[in-house]
């Protein structure tokens, strides 16, 4: 089921807070280390670089106004499948 | 033989499931329309007159997405998914299903034929 349009969309406070101060100029541009998968990317992201965990490391990710309205964690895969020994 | 959006419809069904012949018409859209041109459900394709003809074409035209446009609409959605390298689009590119089913076993419509994979092992005969 889909989030209630009435709460808006879910941002962990904490992240908001840093990429806020980097828009208003009030904390110097760079890579925004995150384990919040879960936030969703608001048109404030535009232009910046997370480092995204994907439980092992940190995956950089650099977001466009395309990804707006998904989730972190969806440009940072968790499983690597390189496929079954033997198969090609 | 009447002629909607580029497709024929076949004349010897009724309306309702007529329409349906087109690419992102259903049964329910195709009822929207039939009551919006004032045509009843079950009047046969080819018992429609001119003027109810135009009636439904002008109504697929200027309300609904119907085929190529439609169908490109849906490349372009997967494309984007494609373009920002998240997870749906690297689920499209592998050919794998997409909202999160199985695939240990089924989702064949997706992976396609089975390719039997060399040196698994069967398992023992009781």
């Amino acid at each position: 089921m889909a989030r209630s349009i009435k709460k808006g969309p879910y941002v962990d406070a904490k992240l908001e807070k840093k990429v806020v101060a980097i828009n208003d100029g009030s904390a110097k541009k760079g890579v925004i280390k995150t384990w919040s998968r879960r936030s969703t990317i608001t048109p404030d992201f535009v232009g910046h670089t997370f480092a995204v965990h994907n439980g092992n490391k940190f995956i950089p990710v650099y977001v466009t106004e395309f990804m707006v309205g998904h989730k972190l964690g969806e440009f940072a895969p968790t499983r690597n499948f390189k496929g079954h020994s033997g198969s090609k | 033989m009447a002629r909607i959006a580029g497709i024929d419809i076949p004349k010897n069904k009724r309306g309702e499931i007529g329409l349906t012949y087109i690419y992102g018409i259903g049964r329910s859209t195709a009822q929207r329309i039939l009551t919006q041109a004032g045509i009843s459900w079950d009047k046969k394709v080819h018992e429609w007159n001119d003027d109810e003809l135009a009636a439904i074409r002008n109504f697929i035209t200027s309300e609904i997405k119907v085929e190529g446009a439609l169908r490109s609409e849906v490349q372009m959605n997967i494309k984007r998914l494609l373009d920002i390298a998240c997870y749906r689009g690297l689920r499209h590119r592998k050919g794998l299903p997409v909202r999160g089913q199985r695939t240990k076993t089924n989702s064949r419509t997706r992976k396609g034929k089975r390719r039997t994979v060399a040196g698994k092992k069967k398992a023992p005969k009781k």
